[in-house]
């Protein structure tokens, strides 16, 4: 590999694009060629000063509540006049009465209706405005007010320092229990971890899923079930699971 | 019934998404007002298509259509800015002073503007100076965290092209006259 080459390969090979024939052969290029190295290394660092410091431009709630106003109704909806907290109200209860016809008509998997609901409680959570109950990056003050609210105490961990920061938490309901959803944030990205006790034998590994264009993942750990969801991308989703799956390893 | 089961889809799947929706209007018409009727546009446009889509990739779908509409914008209200996709030569400093968000981040106090804060905002307004081609590629890499894939069908051009273009887009801020004014401090101070 010349470093003409080299120069175009190391953004796919910084963007983790290239297969795995070209990363290596960049990989040999870079150790031998400190110019493409010091190149590198430049580029790296622009890239991740982008995604630290540039403005993420999310939508103001103007906004959101002019594009919902402009969509077409369908013609003798009683939604009219609804507003988003009525809105949401309408998709809860579509989620519970399809919940029970799912139930009594199809009856499809536990997981995939526990799954669906995750989903369904992530929109939900972004739409309606009822993101947190509590807004703290502090896991001292979001643990002790979940504590009050809930039959079980659910491992809080604030991930700041790997780059998933606690945002704060609420209360949720799925597969027919209260449940805690710990908000984090990854740049503009939300991420919702669902969390209850479930009585398992044993640990379960992570499964992961995606629907809707959200990434799913779940596991068991510690007596406890965790299901994360988000649109952040697959790898820093999965990283941010491992995060979690560690740390309740290490809180026992 | 069948209109109200769509409308509950697009719901699902395509309004979470505003805020990359509104990001990616922002950064390329470089202005909050137009960026904000840019986005209604995109997604009353997105409500009427939203038969013909397939698939569960909510977010590139509707980016595709933001800037689909951004690009129509701009072509009927700064067809300049589209004339000159690519071109290099634009006058960096000249049009990244009409961001007033960027250009006000200092509050009028250039003195009590900590290092980080005066690097930011050099940071971006090397972005928002760059041209077209170039910004749209690397907000879409960098801010969306799109795969060269999505970036690829977004845009509409081959994967290859995708890493051309952000390579020369972030050369292009490498070499820019306002990064190299600050050439020498780290860009990610922060960092341990």
């Amino acid at each position: 590999m010349n470093c003409n080459e080299a120069l175009d390969l190391v953004h796919g090979y910084i963007d983790g694009e290239l297969d795995l024939v070209k990363s290596l052969e960049i990989e040999q290029h870079l150790g031998s060629c400190p110019a493409c190295k010091v190149q590198y290394d430049q580029v790296r660092e622009l890239s991740s000063g982008i995604r630290a410091h540039a403005l993420y431009h999310a939508a103001p709630p103007a906004l959101r509540a002019r594009v919902a106003a402009s969509l077409p109704r369908e013609p003798g909806s009683g939604a009219r006049a609804w507003g988003w907290g009525g809105m949401a109200a309408a998709l809860a209860l579509f989620t519970l009465l399809g919940l029970g016809f799912g139930l009594a008509l199809l009856q499809p998997g536990a997981e995939e209706r526990l799954a669906r609901e995750v989903v369904a409680g992530h929109v939900r959570s972004l739409m309606a405005d009822h993101l947190m109950d509590i807004a703290s990056s502090d896991q001292h003050t979001v643990k002790p007010w979940i504590a009050g609210k809930l039959d079980f105490s659910p491992p809080v961990k604030d991930l700041a320092a790997q780059g998933y920061a606690l945002a704060g938490g609420r209360l949720d309901y799925l597969g027919e229990r209260s449940v805690m959803a710990l908000v984090y944030r990854r740049r503009g990205h939300v991420i919702n971890l669902f969390v209850w006790p479930q009585a398992a034998d044993a640990d379960s590994s992570v499964r992961s899923d995606s629907r809707q264009g959200y990434n799913l993942a779940h596991f068991t750990r510690a007596g406890m079930a965790f299901w994360a969801v988000s649109d952040l991308n697959p790898e820093e989703f999965n990283a941010f699971v491992g995060q979690v799956r560690d740390q309740v390893a290490s809180a026992r | 019934m069948a209109d109200s089961a769509r409308r509950r889809r697009f719901e699902q799947i395509v309004l979470p998404h505003l805020d990359a929706a509104h990001n990616l209007a922002r950064w390329l018409t470089r202005n909050d007002q137009d960026a904000q009727d840019v986005v209604q546009d995109a997604y009353l446009r997105a409500f009427r298509f939203f038969d013909g889509f397939r698939g569960n990739e909510g977010r590139a779908w509707l980016l595709t259509i933001v800037r689909h509409t951004c690009y129509s914008w701009l072509q009927k209200n700064r067809p300049a800015e589209v004339s000159a996709v690519f071109d290099e030569e634009d006058h960096a400093e000249e049009s990244a002073a009409f961001d007033p968000e960027i250009a006000g981040a200092g509050g009028g106090n250039p003195e009590a503007i900590a290092l980080q804060n005066a690097h930011k905002r050099i940071l971006n307004q090397a972005i928002a100076a760059l041209p077209l081609g170039f910004r749209e590629v690397l907000i879409l890499r960098e801010l969306e965290d799109l795969s060269y894939k999505e970036i690829a069908r977004v845009i509409d051009i081959p994967i290859g092209t995708v890493m051309s273009r952000l390579a020369r887009a972030r050369t292009l801020l490498q070499e820019s006259a306002l990064l190299r004014s600050i050439s020498g401090l780290p860009l990610v101070e922060a960092r341990k």
